[in-house]
């Protein structure tokens, strides 16, 4: 192994459960990184990937550890080091960029404090040479007004900014490698765009080596030129970067490849069925991890794990190559045309404007008003119209979603419904009769259920609400009403915590369509998803709009999202509609600049 | 900012006021006047007449606690009806022990109480931590006068090193009050650090859960550097007004220590004066002891203030 | 979703939680039962042995009055039980009423509520306790008023506190946007999930009022002798405790034990609840 600067054998990391039975989160992990390499790795929440990077540093989450494995920086294995070295190690020799810069910055040390102390740490400067590092790095890391900064405490820098100071942070020890955790998930897209041009720059510039972590295979086919898939704790491919983007081998890169709603598609994106196999069962399954969602599965997928086999640059976990190679298993779906809507106007909202705090009296004496947070936006749904609401974070998508909710306060403005109910006034003072016709989804199905409830409670609680049903109809009901999101009629009396999140998601769905609403609001309901998971709910949000002829509103950050799902779409920023029309004009022929740069920030 | 500690300044004195409304309304509501509670059997006649002339019972409930607001106000506390010192001159001194006795308490106790739950939430599960917690939890569970006695059993009855019970003066000099507390304030400290380690505890460990100590540790920071520089701090400042209330519930107990010890501060005065219904003596101090606990959390909102940088600086939000 | 059973299970799982059940459990039969279990009257003087040590007729011996103390001390906790089971029952009825009310309405309410709360917390419990009893006497209804009132303004923060993080979640929010009634959405919604945060915060709350009412009876205001109590009988005997340990030690033992128990029981329901991340701060 020579030559490489990280290498990694048959690492596994994870903890004794009972039974002393080992629960592995990461399972015999092979892979090498020579100097100046940058490594992607791809793969869904609860892969293992985070836990990997991490233990490259030598650190485990709480209750963690290496059950079995070596790693090797610099012929030196981070776990059996001294702690001195280790110390020198981390932050000197690797670096790590963190997930969420904002938390990952001590709030109470000015960010200059945060800084000195890595060149204390990792460098041979002079004190007095620290300051003038610090505003080098801040300006190679492109952070405006660098001396301002310096002084400056974390919660009074931006998401954007934050995560530059990160990065500065880390490049402070002028390290070899650099790690990074999902560095730009929870920023908006232009600002993500920057941060992943400053980092293609770092590694140009400086050459130095990456092991990039993300579950989105476009942000790390940004910056990295060979990707390695993790699915349920194991990497099972890794190549260079277009061959496993052009033709993917194994089935789960496929599947995944093909699960990503894009612009520029024809076809819907496919959902891979099943859920990822969890920590607890990964011990005691002895074939292919994948073997339970695969569709070209065998009985010896089943009962003996593949080995890596090379082919050509790459190599791929899986014993139906040629079978896989030939991907016939993956049929997408046609991207339907928008059906000939009827002209009839469901929701009419003219002028509508929203501000969260009531002038204080220290305001309304000075003839002060807060902000509005939505200024004068006026829009139509039409019955069995999906309209896409899309926007950067404070660009006032959810509260308009929220305002017609009945949720928040309107300022000015009308909203109504079907020409006749009046939407403009909070939920206290509408009819039962109106708040049926309009539900709502939230974005994290893991707070929008009760978790003290079941399934079937929390599905039975509208119907009590809103009908007047014996109770032999109610309990049909409710069965039908799991049926329609795919989901079998045992889950009646499963609690939330029992459920996977996109089960949750479904749910919380079925909840809405209890109330055979006439237009449901989605809040990002996608955004906390896997993009499996995603991709069969956007398919089920398209079947219940076939069915059923019911309105949706969907919010999303998400323009490919947006434009899989949504016949027309409204562009916000700042509070106010930049642009709108149907999809199809508004994302092949983009007007506003506005527009035209979200679009240019799609990767 | 400044809005900020002419809000908390404002709020502090509004609630000494209504907590002297409190106070003197509870009082009125007793059964008996003042006069008729401290005469009891013989409260009749001349005698009661006396009294209540002596001590302008016959007026209105309004004009007597305006009379009395107003003499607040102005440092006079008011006249007992047993004692024939006026009220500053009694409570003086023994007030004067009582912050003695509290402030050492407080002085040994919060810094060892940190540096116990610091510990206590880095050990935490192992036996360091068992051993603190179990301590604390002693501690905490066993009343301040079993304590105390305990400690007089241990100390004076058996060791013979230390007086088991105060005796002094209460205007006694300041050297002579210090060299007498050492057993109040062990058994005060040991309470006070058992409840403030326990919320330093938990505290803790949910900073040190946190992005930023792990990302502290991954650049390679010692570990004290780790838990002092960025784990204490944070993990300090959402404690700092729940310590100043738990100390101020805690003054329940020093009432309890001082008549265990027999020791000559307010705690003690208020439970001779209750006994002997002398109530303007109760009346004053209630109030004094509800001024030391607005005072007690005034300094705690505005260390909170000057120690957090997002209420301290720019875009603070009120 | 756990039943009494499952939550009994859960906390006799770990070894500290079995004593406490064991400690508890012991403590309140021996309340129940000890009027038919003791083996002398409580208030019964042998005149001629006072001080007397243990002895195969009197176990734990005679104290002052020469009144047998296993006697008195298996008697000595009924009144505390009484009086604090009763007065905690009260104060996290109303302290979690108006915690949850003022963290589910917020705004005026909420202020006035916590503002209000603020000022009771000012005013010295202790010399007030005192006062009422030595106004109204020491009945257990005149404790367990005054008792459940200062122990609620607690509970009120903490149960706000815990209302306060349920009621950020959506599906409080889906509650009201269905069109639930604020009754329906507290008790449905919100209630069933700060539950087990106001179990155990009660548990805790329960030792502290036993604290305080030995306390008070230890000062003399909690019961009226000859009445057996804990806290009174330490306080007479303290004084001949180098030359009769006996008298005090038993109902020190009694005392603690309670306490004790109560604390470990509430520490691992917290822990099998997993609610164990509350500050548990006094107020």
């Amino acid at each position: 192994m020579t030559g490489s600067l990280l290498s990694i054998e048959n690492l596994s990391i994870g903890f004794t459960g009972l039974n002393d039975q080992p629960i592995f989160i990461v399972r015999d992990v092979n892979l090498t990184l020579a100097a100046g390499e940058t490594l992607g790795l791809v793969g869904e929440s609860g892969c293992g990937k985070s836990s990997l990077l991490l233990a490259m540093m030598g650190y485990y989450k709480q209750g963690l550890g290496r059950l079995r494995g070596g790693i090797a920086y610099d012929g030196q294995d981070p776990g059996l080091v001294s702690s001195q070295q280790l110390q020198a190690l981390r932050g000197g020799g690797m670096a790590l960029i963190p997930q969420n810069a904002g938390q990952a910055l001590t709030p109470t040390l000015r960010i200059k404090a945060q800084m000195v102390e890595v060149l204390r740490l990792h460098s041979d400067l002079a004190p007095g040479a620290w300051h003038a590092r610090c505003l080098a790095l801040f300006e190679r890391v492109k952070l405006p007004d660098p001396e301002e900064m310096l002084e400056r405490y974390p919660h009074e820098l931006s998401g954007g900014q934050q995560q530059r100071v990160a990065i500065a942070m880390a490049l402070a020890g002028e390290p070899d490698l650099l790690l990074l955790d999902e560095p730009t998930t929870g920023l908006d897209v232009t600002t993500q765009v920057g941060v992943l041009s400053l980092l293609q720059e770092i590694c140009r510039d400086l050459n130095t080596a990456m092991v990039y972590v993300s579950h989105d295979i476009q942000v790390i086919s940004q910056v990295c030129n060979q990707i390695a898939i993790m699915y349920a704790g194991e990497i099972v491919e890794m190549g260079p970067r277009a061959d496993l983007l052009n033709q993917p081998v194994h089935p789960y890169t496929q599947g995944l490849l093909a699960s990503i709603p894009r612009l520029d598609q024809q076809t819907l994106p496919h959902p891979i069925a099943g859920e990822m196999l969890q920590p607890v069962h990964r011990g005691s399954n002895v074939g292919c991890g994948y073997a339970g969602r695969c569709a070209l599965a065998t009985d010896q997928c089943r009962e003996i794990a593949p080995l890596a086999q090379p082919i050509a640059d790459r190599w791929v976990k899986c014993h139906e190559v040629t079978a896989a190679r030939a991907g016939e298993f993956i049929r997408p779906a046609q991207k339907l045309l928008a059906p000939n809507l009827s002209d009839s106007e469901l929701l009419a909202v003219e002028d509508l404007s929203v501000r969260y705090q009531a002038p204080t009296w220290l305001q309304s004496l000075r003839g002060q008003q807060p902000p509005a947070i939505v200024r004068a936006v006026s829009f139509g749904i039409r019955k069995g119209e999906i309209k896409g609401l899309v926007g950067e974070s404070g660009s006032g998508k959810s509260t308009i979603l929220k305002t017609i909710a009945g949720l928040q306060p309107s300022l000015s403005g009308r909203i109504t419904l079907s020409g006749t109910d009046d939407l403009a006034g909070p939920v206290e003072s509408r009819p039962r009769r109106c708040l049926r016709k309009v539900q709502l989804v939230f974005q994290n199905p893991d707070a929008s259920l009760n978790p003290r409830k079941t399934t079937g409670e929390i599905l039975r609680r509208p119907l009590e609400l809103y009908f007047d049903l014996g109770p032999g109809v109610m309990d049909e009901e409710v069965d039908a009403l799991l049926q329609r999101v795919n989901l079998p009629e045992s889950y009646k009396g499963r609690f939330p915590g029992q459920l996977s999140g996109g089960e949750k998601q479904r749910v919380a769905i079925a909840r809405a369509l209890a109330a055979k609403p006439e237009l449901i609001l989605c809040d990002e309901i996608t955004s906390a998803l896997d993009v499996s998971v995603q991709a069969a709910i956007l398919k089920l949000l398209l079947d219940l709009r076939a069915d059923s002829g019911v309105s949706l509103l969907f919010v999303s950050h998400d323009l490919a999202v947006v434009e899989t799902l949504c016949d027309s779409v409204l562009v916000l920023e700042g509070g106010e509609v930049r642009e709108a029309g149907s999809c199809a004009e508004v994302f092949k022929n983009p007007q506003h600049a506005y527009t035209q740069a979200l679009l240019a920030s799609v990767l | 900012m400044l809005r900020l500690i002419t809000r908390r300044l404002i709020f502090a004195v509004v609630t000494l006021w209504v907590v002297s409304i409190v106070v003197f309304s509870a009082i009125e509501l007793l059964p008996g006047d003042a006069c008729q509670a401290f005469l009891g059997q013989m409260a009749q006649g001349k005698r009661l007449e006396n009294c209540r002339v002596e001590h302008d019972l016959n007026a209105p409930a309004y004009a007597r606690y305006s009379k009395w607001a107003i003499g607040l106000a102005s440092g006079d506390l008011g006249k007992s009806i047993k004692r024939s010192k006026p009220l500053e001159e009694i409570i003086g001194p023994r007030f004067r022990n009582t912050v003695i006795l509290g402030l050492t308490a407080a002085l040994v106790g919060i810094p060892l109480a940190i540096v116990l739950g610091a510990l206590a939430a880095l050990y935490r599960d192992r036996r360091a931590d068992l051993w603190i917690s179990f301590i604390a939890i002693f501690c905490m569970t066993v009343p301040e006068f079993i304590i105390g006695t305990l400690l007089i059993s241990f100390f004076s009855v058996w060791l013979g090193w230390l007086p088991g019970i105060v005796i002094m003066r209460a205007d006694a000099p300041l050297l002579d009050v210090l060299s007498k507390i050492v057993l109040p304030v062990m058994t005060l400290t040991l309470v006070m650090v058992a409840h403030i380690m326990r919320m330093v505890r938990t505290s803790m460990i949910d900073v040190l859960a946190s992005d930023f100590v792990m990302m502290s540790q991954l650049k390679g920071v010692s570990r004290l550097r780790q838990v002092v520089m960025h784990a204490l701090p944070n993990a300090l400042l959402p404690t700092i007004n729940l310590i100043a209330l738990n100390i101020a519930w805690l003054m329940g107990g020093v009432l309890v220590v001082e008549v265990v010890f027999n020791y000559p501060g307010i705690g003690r005065l208020s439970v001779n004066a209750i006994s002997d219904r002398d109530f303007p003596l109760v009346q004053a101090i209630a109030l004094l002891m509800a001024s030391l606990y607005v005072a007690l959390n005034l300094i705690a909102d505005l260390l909170a203030l000057v120690l957090n940088p997002k209420l301290r600086t720019r875009g603070a939000k009120v | 979703m756990s039943s009494a059973p499952a939550m009994l299970k859960g906390v006799m799982a770990t070894r500290s939680g079995k004593i406490g059940v064991v400690l508890v459990g012991f403590h309140l039969l021996l309340a129940l039962m000890s009027p038919w279990l003791v083996p002398y009257d409580f208030a019964a003087q042998t005149a001629l042995v006072d001080h007397a040590g243990p002895s195969l007729a009197h176990w734990a011996g005679l104290d002052t009055l020469g009144r047998d103390v296993l006697t008195r001390t298996m008697l000595g906790g009924r009144e505390a039980l009484l009086v604090t089971i009763f007065g905690t029952g009260l104060a996290v009825v109303w302290g979690s009423f108006f915690g949850v009310l003022a963290g589910y309405l917020g705004g005026r309410i909420d202020e006035l509520i916590m503002r209000s709360v603020d000022i009771f917390l000012a005013i010295p419990w202790m010399i007030f306790l005192l006062l009422v009893i030595a106004s109204f006497g020491n009945a257990p209804i005149v404790m367990i008023l005054t008792l459940g009132f200062f122990y609620g303004i607690g509970v009120v923060r903490m149960a706000r506190a815990a209302t306060l993080e349920v009621v950020v979640k959506d599906y409080v929010l889906a509650a009201k946007a269905r069109g639930e009634s604020p009754l329906s959405i507290m008790m449905t919604e919100i209630l069933p999930n700060v539950r087990d945060v106001l179990m155990v915060e009660s548990a805790m709350r329960w030792s502290w009022m036993l604290l305080a009412f030995s306390a008070l009876s230890f000062l003399g205001f909690g019961v009226t002798p000859p009445t057996p109590d804990w806290g009174l009988m330490i306080a007479n005997s303290r004084i001949y405790l180098a030359l009769a340990p006996w008298p005090v030690l038993m109902p020190m033992i009694a005392l603690s034990s309670l306490i004790i128990g109560i604390n470990l029981t509430a520490d691992a329901l917290a822990k099998s609840l997993g609610v164990d991340k509350t500050t548990r701060a006094l107020v």
